[in-house]
Order: structure tokens, then C-alpha cells, then sequence
């Protein structure tokens, strides 16, 4: 596949005001008109990126397509927070996404890249190593908050088959971490931080700016699919942990498990029982296909993660 | 106890060479922290292996005969009967290519599907290089050049009881079907003496099934002591290995041909049990 040098048009970002949408805006304004959407406000935006304050869901929302020609859409405005999670985030994220597929059908919208989670891929004791793009997303099974995730993913898979007009990428990053409102940044800012007694899988994180530069790397031209994107080698949670500066408590998953959602529900602990998989299983994923056709590598190291943490 | 024991299990705990061999294995598909993708780390083994030494050398004084045909490199696949209620020969199994090949191979063995699911147990597997046997796990590690070790017999080989000891129980198919879809040499091997260190009377399936475990096999000290009855006896185990065998055929042949290959391994396995089983003196000596 010969590649395109980088694509120049319009970009828009759907959640721009969350904040990895700020964080992408800030490392591509420079070289790209930007345009964001977002219900929530965005204070200290670039004074080149157009911000329209609108629900995905709306007419508003269509207004930005109808008046500005665009390119590219990033998709971000994915509620992740788990501790927003309910039928209310549900409504938002699959609506809101299906508006936006149809958006870029109508308006002819070039490419369309979609931030997923190669948690979906789901942890269990018999998950099989190196998962590929094409392995089962099984972190439905489970958890509520997965089932509506890989429901979006597997949407937006199906868009890439109905539309072959329009580039969808999918990227599923491992264990995104930095100042986001995610499930493992919530535990690993955690002051004492929970371990499993008797569990210590391996796990891979990827710090933020790297997930930033993988979807950089697939605005080429050309690019589309699903792409998993792994970051600095994958160490167990146990060692992980050490290399962080965190002090830890050994917990019994006997006792753990019932306590974590007594503790989840009653507000007292921001980490989400359903994902307590996650630190028993592991869920190690291949990121070949970037590495090879896009020329990805990270180039943050677990110490860099480290201090994002700090 | 014949004096001087002590002194020799103290020697072997405190082996430098041990570490030292655990530096030769390759290390070719360890991260920058000392990792592979299923969690295995050689500098962890390090403080386990000595143990395991002890055992080896002391214990069981495992013998092994014809260890000059374990190929020394690339991809290769261990195919051995299974026994003895803990899995004690998959140890012995991978101390021995530790201890006594040249050089010292790490040897990955597929374990039960039960086994990631227990605390402690699945922490300490994955770390020892132990990887759940499943087709993909396996094919990954036979593309990246490693040493397998698969029970075929699986859980009927390892809880069988003791009327059945060195009888070999029917084998599964799926290593034959990766070892023809990898090209992978298969090395049949024979443990003699496992199947004697423990005295399974009869499986008790209704228990087995309250702890959720494959097989829960009941000794004449399980009354006594419990699980306890399980531990091995002093046996002495001798460790065989046959010719490497490169079968040719379809990985997606129908059963009946793949059986016939697999068959062709299992009587090579029998044929290493009778020899062991004739150059040997007694059980314990």
C-alpha cells in the first residue's frame, strides 16, 4: 500500500472538551483546521479551533456538518467515566454515535476514526494471548459498562463494511492512562492501591501521548480497519505497581469482590467492580498490524507513565 | 538418613550454576523488563529452581537417558505420558532440560484449563513459563521458536488410578495437528517412576465436582491426612526421550488419518515406558 503524504482538510472532533479531546486538539491544531462539538465548554481552546457547544444527538450537530466541509471526523464523545455509566450514558453513546455515521454518509465525510479499548477483548482465565483485531470481544459477557462499549465498537465495525466510501478506523488502545476519567487511570490513582492476593497478571498501559501519535498516524491517507495499539513493554500489575511508587494492600477476592460494590455504590471507591477481571486475567493484545503497515512504535516508556501518575 | 545429605541439599540449594545455566536460556522473546506475553520470567525461576533442584537431585534422583536427542534449538514439541495425581513429571520434565541438556532450554508447558483460575497457582504457573493449553497459545509460542511440553493424555493421564498405572490413556489429537500445521518435530518422551508416587484407590467425581476440580482422587492416607495423601512418594524417576519424529500430513486431515500419526507417537511413548520400565531396579531404588 503506498500512503499519501498527511491528509491537510478539516478535522473534527466530536467531545473535544473531554480530556483527551483537548489534549489531541492541542497536538493538531497546528497542522489542521480544527472543529469540535461538544456539550461542555472548553475554556483555554486555540484561538484557530472553532468550538460549537451542542449535544451529538442534536440538529446542531448537522448544522456543523451543512456549513463546514470536512474531512475527517474523530470520534471521541464516548462516555467513559464509569462512574457516569448508566442508561443515560447507554442513550448517549449509541445515539449519538449513529448520528454521527449518518452524518458522515450524508455529507460525504472522507475518513472517520473512532476511539475503542482493547479491554474489550475482555479478561478471563482462558483469553488467549496475542489477541488480533479479529478476536472476539468478550468484555460484554460481564459488565455493563462493557457491553455498551463493544456494542459501540461492533457498530462501527459494521459501518466500515456498509461504507466503504467513507476510511472508518478503529483504534483499540491497551490501558489508556493519563488524565483521563477512565477505569484503570481511576484505580491506579487510587491512594492505596487494591491488589487481588494471589493474582498478579500481566497488563499493558499506554500513556496518552502515544495513543495520540497512533491516531495521527491513521489520518494517512488510506488507512482504515481496526488497529490495537500497545504502548512500553507489558509487565505484571505487581511490578507495574513497584515501578509507579504505589503503595498497594493484598486483598483476598473472597472478601474483595462483595466490599467493592457495597464501596462502588455507597460512592467511596472509584473503581468499578465490574472490571475486578482485569486485575485477576489478563488481556494481552498484538499491535503488529500499526507496528507494520503504519510504522507506529511508542515512545513512551512505563517511567513516563509514571510521572503523568505523580 | 545417610549422613552428609544435608550438606549435599544445601549444596544443590546453593548452586551458583543453576543461576548461572537459567542465564544461558535464550532470551529471545523477553521484553526490556524480563517478560514474555504469557508472564514468564527467567530471573523469577531463579529463586525457584534451586527448589526444585533439590527434588530432583535428592528427592527423586531422576535419571535421564539419551538427552542428547532434545534438539538444542528451534521450535520442538516434548510429547510425554502423564501421572502421579500433582503434576511432579512436567517439573522434573522441565528441570531436567534445565539442568542436564546443553545448553539448558526452557521448556513451556500447556496446563489444564483449571489452573489460571486458582489464586497463587495461576501467578506462580505463568511466571515458571506455564501456559494454558489452548491451540492459539501453543501455535504462538511454537512460531516463536520454543520448546513445548503437552500431556496428550491430559487430565485422565495425570488422576488416573493406580490399576492403571503405565497404561497409556487415550490421547488427544490437537498437538498432532499443530505439530504438522508448525512443522514441528515431535520428541516422544517416557516418565517412569511418576506413576508410582502416588496411590490413587478411586476418583471421587461427586467431590471433585463441590472444589470444581478435574478429578479428586482419593489414597489410603486421604483419611488420614487429607490432600495431604496426594504428595509423592520417594520414587526414582527415570526420564527417557526418543528419536525426534517429523511427521508429514494435512493439519486439517479428518480424525482417522491424524489419529494414525498420533497413534505412531503413542507407540514410540510405550515402547520408552517398557524400556524404562526394564532398565530399572525397583520403584525407590
Amino acid at each position: 500500500m503506498t500512503l499519501r503524504a498527511h491528509a491537510s482538510g478539516t478535522v473534527l472532533i466530536t467531545g473535544i472538551s473531554g480530556r483527551f479531546g483537548r489534549l489531541l486538539t492541542r497536538h493538531l491544531h497546528r497542522s489542521h483546521p480544527v472543529v469540535g462539538i461538544d456539550r461542555r465548554p472548553f475554556p483555554e481552546a486555540p484561538r484557530d479551533v472553532v468550538l460549537h457547544r451542542a449535544d451529538i444527538r442534536s440538529r446542531r450537530a448537522e448544522d456543523v456538518f451543512r456549513t463546514t466541509p470536512i474531512e475527517t471526523v474523530i470520534h471521541l464523545n464516548v462516555m467513559h467515566n464509569p462512574r457516569e455509566m448508566g442508561t443515560d450514558s447507554h442513550r448517549f453513546n449509541l445515539v449519538g454515535t449513529r448520528h454521527i455515521l449518518d452524518l458522515c454518509v450524508r455529507y460525504g465525510v472522507h475518513k472517520l476514526i473512532v476511539l475503542s479499548t482493547a479491554n474489550l477483548y475482555g479478561a478471563s482465565p482462558d483469553t488467549m494471548r496475542y489477541l488480533a483485531e479479529d478476536a472476539p470481544l468478550l468484555e460484554g459477557a460481564r459488565s455493563s459498562l462493557g457491553r455498551d462499549l463493544v456494542e459501540l465498537d461492533m457498530l462501527c465495525s459494521s459501518f466500515f463494511w456498509q461504507h466503504p466510501e467513507v476510511e472508518t478506523v478503529i483504534l483499540r488502545p491497551v490501558h489508556l492512562i493519563g488524565s483521563v476519567q477512565n477505569a484503570p487511570s481511576n484505580y491506579l490513582r487510587l491512594p492505596k492501591v487494591p491488589l487481588l492476593m494471589g493474582f498478579d497478571p500481566i497488563v499493558q498501559v499506554i500513556h496518552e501521548d502515544d495513543v495520540v501519535q497512533a491516531l495521527r498516524l491513521t489520518l494517512t491517507p488510506g488507512a482504515k480497519g481496526v488497529f490495537n495499539v500497545g504502548g512500553p513493554p507489558a509487565v505484571p500489575l505487581s511490578t507495574l505497581l513497584a515501578l509507579f511508587g504505589k503503595t498497594t494492600v493484598k486483598v483476598p477476592h473472597v472478601i474483595f469482590e462483595p466490599l467493592a460494590r457495597r464501596m462502588w455504590r455507597s460512592g467511596l471507591w472509584s473503581f468499578p467492580p465490574d472490571q475486578l477481571d482485569h486485575l485477576k486475567f489478563a488481556c494481552m493484545v498484538d499491535d503488529a498490524r500499526i507496528r507494520k503497515e503504519l510504522g507506529y512504535s511508542p515512545t513512551r516508556s512505563l517511567e513516563d507513565i509514571a510521572s503523568l501518575l505523580r | 538418613m545417610t549422613p552428609g545429605i544435608i550438606e549435599k541439599i544445601l549444596e544443590t540449594a546453593r548452586d551458583p550454576d543453576i543461576a548461572e545455566r537459567i542465564d544461558r536460556v535464550s532470551r529471545a522473546n523477553l521484553n526490556a523488563y524480563g517478560f514474555d506475553a504469557f508472564g514468564y520470567s527467567p530471573d523469577y525461576m531463579k529463586s525457584i529452581v534451586p527448589v526444585v533442584a533439590v527434588f530432583y537431585r535428592h528427592y527423586f534422583r531422576v535419571t535421564v537417558h539419551h538427552m542428547e536427542r532434545v534438539p538444542t534449538s528451534g521450535r520442538t514439541l516434548l510429547i510425554a505420558n502423564h501421572s502421579g495425581q500433582l503434576p511432579v513429571d512436567g517439573a522434573m520434565l522441565g528441570a531436567s532440560m534445565l539442568l542436564d541438556l546443553d545448553p539448558p532450554r526452557m521448556l513451556r508447558a500447556m496446563v489444564e484449563r483449571w489452573v489460571p483460575t486458582l489464586p497463587v497457582v495461576s501467578t506462580f504457573m505463568a511466571r515458571c513459563g506455564q501456559v494454558l493449553g489452548t491451540p492459539e497459545n501453543c501455535r504462538a509460542l511454537l512460531e516463536d521458536e520454543e520448546c513445548i511440553l503437552a500431556f496428550p493424555e491430559g487430565a485422565a493421564g495425570i488422576s488416573k488410578t493406580w490399576d492403571k498405572r503405565y497404561q497409556l490413556q487415550p490421547f488427544g489429537y490437537g498437538f498432532m495437528r499443530l505439530a504438522l500445521e508448525t512443522g514441528t518435530p515431535i520428541v516422544p518422551v517416557a516418565v517412569v517412576g511418576a506413576e508410582e508416587q502416588a496411590i490413587n484407590l478411586f476418583d471421587w467425581k461427586a467431590a471433585a465436582r463441590l472444589v470444581g476440580a478435574p478429578a479428586f482422587p482419593v489414597t489410603p492416607f486421604t483419611p488420614f491426612v487429607g490432600p495431604l495423601g496426594l504428595l509423592p512418594m520417594p520414587v526414582h524417576y527415570h526420564i527417557l526421550f526418543g528419536e525426534p519424529m517429523q511427521l508429514v500430513g494435512d493439519a486439517d486431515d479428518e480424525d482417522g488419518r491424524i489419529g494414525r500419526l498420533v497413534r505412531k507417537v503413542k507407540h514410540a511413548i510405550g515402547s520408552l515406558v517398557d524400556e524404562g520400565l526394564a532398565l530399572r531396579k525397583g520403584v525407590f531404588r
